[in-house]
């Protein structure tokens, strides 16, 4: 049998697509299934159950809290670290090599990892006291120094993820043409002009599209915070962790994904309109 | 102060700046690889900084009798399934969207991308019922299924740019003397393809490798190394684990990865479309 050719794009895609849209359409019916019925009936008992709940809103406040705190300044890191980068000197690919180490490291070892950095016997502590900086180590772990635990996790993050905006924003910049930047030299921009006016400009589009990568998965953000505090500091996917597995609560489990994936489709949805603005500003 | 000295200085200010940016990425893993073979009492000693002596009990009883050595058996089964199965539908979509026009081509392209931003480990909660009507639950075979429907949006667009790369007109060719489109696609297009494609499974491999939620949830017995390794060290659980045996699980998690960006290094900079000078 001859397949017409026409159709051959669509048979070829079709396998993928279909498995995509089963593992995100079957959990997500489920989820919902799971979330407003009770006994086959609709019921908002679960949600009830979910929302009165103190870790529920804390969860929510620590998942948009950290991202608040992290994306922002890795995308800052980032950008500086790409200008500096791109430069041409000694020992830069050896340097660029260094800074992708974290892409492949998971975040159960890179919280282990900050453990050993920060722990009240780790190296920081006792590099300080060596010196004499401190008298007495820096707690950073316990209920009790949970504002030091939120830092712990602020510091393996921006530790961990900052490579992948680092890489990102770096290949945006080498994709800017030199003759902008020639241009503008012609006329005696300064290192800052060229900078404000032109290379920030061009680099809209793969610092929106690396902001909004590492957004969304802020918002599932779980094995760093898992490792560094468990539920001292509560996190969405933390708390549908813990009450899938320890309190076998399957419907408020669901709610916790329900609300993850209602984030991340709001803020994805906000970024594709981004986008799309910045188009249009490129044609005109 | 004259030009030579003001220009000294700034070089001297950036290779300052590289350095302290190299060292707070390098110095966690060298400390963290230390404090895992570290003798608990240089560990303890405050002043101690850097341990003198060293043991690999710590690194040896996770793996044998914490069941690290059985999870690394199951991640690499789970990663290696997670290839094949995600390759499979993978590689006939991403041909397809690179090699063909047709109409809402950029439509199905975008729905990927969209698809690629939902929290599709999250989704590992209700899934649960599922897999257990199925019996895929506590299985490797369900994980690696979890982590396919994660990887397969990278997949499809990674390997449509790297078949985009192949040039049309070889293709063309074969078909002229006689191939099959099928034919030259194997003969011809797919050679050409194949490192690409190689440092792709790679970071698949990492993917799977690295990802804890889904393998958590979905399995019990049949942990992956990072699910073995939260269960037993996580701050609300295990928080009784003792430092020593952190760093040990540390150790043990990061050093495949470490290899991995050691070996394949020129490829994973290459995939994300940086050149190196």
């Amino acid at each position: 049998m001859k397949i017409k050719s026409e159709f051959l794009p669509y048979l070829l895609i079709l396998p993928a697509f279909a498995y995509l849209m089963f593992f995100v359409g079957y959990p997500l019916a489920q989820a919902l299934y799971l979330a407003f019925t009770q006994n086959g009936a609709f019921s908002l008992a679960t949600v009830r159950r979910a929302i009165s709940d103190y870790y529920f809103w804390t969860a929510l406040k620590y998942t948009l809290g950290l991202a608040a705190i992290i994306v922002p300044t890795q995308v800052i890191l980032a950008l500086v670290l790409a200008l500096v980068m791109n430069k041409s000197f000694k020992g830069r690919d050896l340097s660029i090599y260094a800074l992708v180490i974290p892409l492949t490291i998971s975040d159960v070892a890179a919280g282990l990892i900050w453990y050993s950095m920060l722990s009240p016997y780790g190296f920081l502590n006792k590099l300080l006291m060596n010196i004499g900086i401190l008298d007495n180590p820096i707690y950073f772990f316990g209920y009790q120094f949970r504002h030091m635990e939120f830092l712990a996790i602020v510091l393996a993050e921006l530790w961990r993820a900052t490579a992948i905006v680092f890489v990102i924003i770096l290949a945006g910049l080498q994709m800017i043409s030199n003759e902008y930047l020639e241009a503008a030299e012609v006329f005696g921009a300064t290192y800052w002009i060229k900078l404000r006016r032109i290379v920030i400009p061009l680099l809209k589009p793969s610092i929106q599209s690396a902001l909004i990568i590492r957004t969304l998965f802020a918002m599932q953000v779980f094995g760093i915070v898992w490792i560094l505090a468990g539920r001292d500091i509560p996190i969405l996917a933390g708390e549908g962790f813990y009450q899938l597995t320890e309190i076998k609560d399957y419907g408020v489990a669901s709610i916790y994904a329900l609300v993850i994936a209602g984030l991340s489709i709001l803020l994805g949805a906000l970024y594709i309109k981004f986008m799309k603005a910045e188009y249009l500003e490129v044609k005109r | 102060m004259n030009d030579e000295t003001k220009y000294m200085l700034k070089q001297l200010a950036f290779y300052t700046f590289i350095f302290v940016v190299v060292a707070w990425i390098v110095v966690p893993l060298i400390v963290a690889t230390l404090y895992a073979f570290a003798a608990p009492k240089d560990y303890y000693d405050p002043n101690k900084v850097i341990p003198l002596h060293f043991t690999a009990k710590y690194v040896k009883t996770i793996l044998i009798h914490l069941g690290a050595w059985e999870a690394i058996k199951n991640s690499v089964v789970v990663a290696l399934l997670t290839i094949a199965i995600s390759f499979t539908l993978g590689i006939p979509a991403g041909y397809a969207i690179a090699k063909f026009i047709f109409p809402a081509k950029d439509t199905i392209k975008l729905s990927i991308v969209a698809l690629r931003m939902f929290p599709i480990p999250v989704m590992a909660i209700p899934l649960v019922i599922l897999y257990i009507r199925l019996n895929l639950i506590d299985t490797r075979l369900g994980v690696a299924l979890a982590h396919t429907a994660m990887a397969l949006p990278f997949v499809v667009l990674i390997t449509s740019s790297i078949f985009a790369g192949v040039a049309t007109e070889l293709e063309e060719a074969g078909m002229v003397f006689g191939l099959t489109r099928l034919g030259s696609f194997l003969k011809i297009t797919l050679p050409l393809a194949l490192p690409g494609l190689a440092a792709a499974a790679m970071f698949t491999f990492v993917m799977s490798w690295n990802e804890v939620f889904v393998a958590s949830v979905l399995t019990l017995s049949h942990r992956t190394l990072p699910a073995q390794i939260l269960s037993i060290m996580a701050g609300s659980s295990g928080g009784a684990a003792p430092d020593y045996y952190k760093f040990a699980a540390a150790f043990i998690m990061t050093l495949p990865a470490m290899l991995f960006v050691f070996f394949a290094r020129k490829y994973l900079i290459t995939m994300w479309g940086i050149s190196l000078k």
